[in-house]
């Protein structure tokens, strides 16, 4: 399978997703107008990947802002994620947020208590 | 007498405004605003929390605005833009004030509003188990919205949302939202 490298913009996160590795990652900001034209790919791809992960994906999730428009394609990537752990294959979901921002926490735990992986929770500080 | 768009913006902009603006609210509008913003909170020395928090709610009271903005009829056309709003952010003691207006068919306001009073009414965990709800069952939008701009908004800044809606014509509304954010918030 291909890798997936896109780089960051002001409204788009920078994403790296590499079956070879098993490495899901999304970092930056998420807040175009409309999330399923940036998300739709993305989600193609785990599809695809669901067929044959590897024993172990590790995801990173570091998002500093999002949307709710992306907030439901993101569940869309869980939902996939959740799928392959599902399947009896180790799925290992870390959720970075800011020291202090409470609010990302609590919109990892909401992800987290819809989708049923364990998340780990990592408060970044400077 | 009908609404007067123009003297309710004035008055909005009468206190410490950090920024304002009307006329249409296209994409490129959005980026714009909220570099703007983010600078001045920067500049500012605002505290990082309440700058996210300013900085989520602008994003999703513009974006609102740019999904669901009705679009007057073409008489109107050279006193308005098309899909023209209003946006005043203002600073008052330690509360930001987010103020966001836009013309709305008639019959759409019980809809709108049956649904502002209802987040209005709910508790925080409440809040957090409708956000919770929406974002499990509800398909997004063919254009990318999700119903849950107005839920995420109450969430964030702990505050009820102030709304008005005042008469235009017999066909439109225009519906001003008043979201404050107190330090409280955060």
């Amino acid at each position: 399978m291909e890798p997936i490298s896109i780089e960051g913009t002001p409204k788009t996160p920078t994403v790296k997703f590499d079956a070879e590795q098993g490495i899901i990652e999304i970092k930056g900001r998420s807040i175009p107008e409309n999330s399923i034209e940036f998300y739709k790919p993305l989600v193609d791809w785990l599809e695809d990947y669901k067929s044959d992960p590897l024993p172990k994906t590790k995801v990173n999730i570091q998002l500093e802002y999002f949307n709710t428009s992306s907030s439901k394609c993101i569940l869309d990537v869980f939902k996939k994620l959740e799928a392959i752990h599902k399947a009896k294959n180790d799925v290992e979901i870390n959720w970075y947020y800011e020291e202090d921002d409470e609010d990302m926490l609590e919109a990892g735990e909401d992800y987290e208590s819809i989708i049923r992986i364990p998340f780990k929770m990592i408060e970044i500080t400077d | 007498m009908s609404f007067n768009v123009q003297e309710y913006y004035e008055e909005l902009s009468g206190g410490n405004v950090i920024l304002s603006y009307k006329g249409s609210i296209t994409t490129d509008l959005i980026n714009n605003v909220l570099d703007t913003v983010e600078t001045k909170l920067q500049e500012a020395d605002e505290e990082s929390k309440i700058r996210k928090k300013i900085y989520n709610v602008l994003v999703e009271s513009l974006q609102n605005l740019y999904h669901h903005i009705d679009e007057l009829p073409d008489k109107y056309k050279n006193e308005f833009n098309s899909k023209f709003g209003i946006l005043v952010v203002s600073k008052e003691d330690a509360s930001y004030k987010i103020s966001v207006g836009n013309f709305i068919k008639s019959e759409k306001i019980k809809y709108l509003k049956d649904k502002i009073d209802k987040i209005n009414s709910l508790s925080k965990e409440e809040l957090k188990d409708m956000y919770k709800f929406i974002l499990n069952h509800q398909k997004l939008s063919a254009k990318g919205g999700g119903g849950l701009g107005l839920v995420d908004i109450a969430r964030k800044t702990g505050n009820k949302l102030n709304y008005m809606f005042q008469n235009f014509n017999n066909d439109y509304y225009f519906f001003n939202l008043d979201i404050l954010i107190t330090e409280a918030s955060t």
